[in-house]
């Protein structure tokens, strides 16, 4: 009986646990980037960029498939590909960090939430912490996010030869917009 | 019964401690596995040439890509002639990508007037993921016309007999990041041949491989094996090794070679220079891409 009591017990846990577990994802934010040098303004966008954050701990990750960056120009794409990210080599850049003031954000309520976010971004194989300032925006219940930082493309070991110099920027900008859904068990 | 309740408390208790522990580690892998996605071999070649032969490589949808190239003399006549630059053959071509797989061009030549053009389709695509294809495959057609005036205008002279036609199949693959073959087998239709020894089909085998120096150099191999007993005798393959500079939107390819006619049917069947004799003509193709038609970004 004692263990029936505790087995009902543990199960019922769960399933509360699971219920509240709070989880957010999404498998199309859009992450964009912005070189803007003397001689040309580069562009690329990404929507297929998986993301989860979990209210209750203020975790966030985000991984991009870097091959999944769409230029306007063919050419760019395969430079991008082959001589800067080296995606075979590094198929994926990731962002694993924390929400830090997290417990301000009532993703249950409608409103803007400026938050700082802080953690790891890894890409072309080198990992740096990056901070910066995003918001949570919940309108009529669905909750989205979006930040903005700058990152100095040496950081990573991105080397831009001196012949093209003048067409990719030194820092590139990188827009990051995520619509989250409920992570529900099973989905 | 106050007694064991405390038990199952203690069990609850550190169930929830535990809790978190399971939710920490890896928030994405809460979604599982990945869907998988076709990822496709690029740029096994910098440009759609290894250096006279078509490569795999396309040029890619909705991009222009105009190509300048020169055949100088050949080298042996020395600073007399600055290493056969006193004259040279050139040819000055336009290809477009229609779609992904499909690319057309068009190009003319000083050699004979040859006026070309072709049309180049991808059957298969080399990629790995979801789909998995070792190779790429190349249909390749082109029609080469010379207009030249008739050497002999009082014969009856068919405008048919100015037309060649090339059919090639390319079938490669990108080995390994900076090593690329492809083999081409070849067929040359010439509808007015010189004498009755030569053959008016003439079958080849053409071999192209890239090796790459570094992010934006690589060396180039190309050799056209002709099968034999279908040219006169005066008639030689061709052999070409070639550098590939690329820098932003231009790709430089800088190469030496016993050929000197810049269409299929030239390099392929009426080469006559002989390495081992300094036969050799320099020369270099200027590829520089202009995107026409951008894809939509959002």
């Amino acid at each position: 009986m004692l263990k029936k009591c505790i087995l009902f017990g543990l199960f019922g846990l769960f399933a509360i646990s699971a219920l509240n577990a709070q989880k957010y994802f999404t498998r199309e934010g859009k992450v964009s980037f912005f070189s803007d040098a003397k001689v040309e303004k580069i562009e690329a966008l990404n929507k297929t960029a998986t993301s989860v954050y979990d209210a209750e701990t203020g975790k966030m990750e985000f991984a991009v498939l870097v091959k999944a960056f769409q230029f306007e120009k063919a050419l760019m794409q395969e430079h991008f590909n082959e001589n800067y990210m080296e995606t075979d080599k590094f198929p994926k850049a990731s962002f694993k960090g924390t929400v830090s003031d997290f417990k301000a954000v009532n993703l249950a309520k409608d409103g803007v939430y400026p938050v700082k976010v802080k953690g790891q971004l890894t890409m072309h194989g080198v990992t740096k912490e990056v901070e910066t300032e995003g918001k949570f925006t919940v309108k009529g219940g669905a909750v989205s996010a979006t930040s903005a930082f700058i990152v100095a493309v040496a950081d990573y070991g991105i080397e831009i030869p001196a012949l093209v110099r003048d067409n990719i920027a030194k820092t590139v900008k990188i827009d990051i917009s995520v619509g989250y859904q409920e992570l529900k068990k099973g989905s | 019964m106050k007694k064991h309740l405390y038990p199952l408390f203690m069990a609850l208790a550190l169930t929830l401690a535990a809790l978190p522990l399971f939710s920490q580690e890896d928030l994405l892998s809460l979604l599982g596995e990945e869907e998988e996605t076709t990822d496709y071999a690029k740029a096994s070649f910098k440009t759609s040439r290894v250096i006279n032969l078509h490569s795999l490589e396309n040029t890619a949808s909705g991009v222009l890509d105009v190509k300048i190239s020169h055949r100088f003399n050949t080298v042996q006549n020395g600073l007399y002639d600055f290493f056969g630059l006193d004259g040279a053959n050139l040819r000055i071509g336009f290809e477009f990508g229609v779609s992904d797989r499909l690319a057309v061009g068009f190009g003319r030549s000083n050699y004979e007037k040859t006026l070309d053009s072709f049309a180049k389709y991808k059957i298969l695509r080399q990629s790995k993921g979801k789909r998995n294809m070792p190779i790429t495959l190349v249909a390749f057609g082109s029609v080469a016309m010379q207009t030249l005036k008739w050497a002999n205008p009082d014969r009856d002279n068919h405008f048919s007999s100015r037309l060649y036609y090339t059919g090639q199949l390319i079938l490669g693959r990108k080995i390994s990041e900076g090593f690329s073959l492809q083999l081409s087998p070849t067929i040359v239709h010439r509808n007015l041949v010189a004498t009755f020894e030569e053959s008016n089909d003439v079958y080849a085998l053409g071999i192209g491989t890239r090796i790459k120096l570094s992010k934006r150099m690589s060396i180039n191999f190309e050799y056209i094996y002709v099968l034999p007993d279908q040219l006169a005798p005066q008639f030689v393959n061709s052999l070409s090794v070639g550098l590939d500079i690329e820098t932003g939107g231009h790709v430089f390819q800088l190469h030496f070679s016993n050929s000197r006619i810049m269409v299929e049917k030239g390099f392929i069947a009426e080469t006559t220079n002989k390495w081992e004799d300094g036969g050799i003509h320099f020369g270099f193709n200027i590829s520089r891409v202009f995107t026409i038609v951008r894809p939509p970004l959002d």
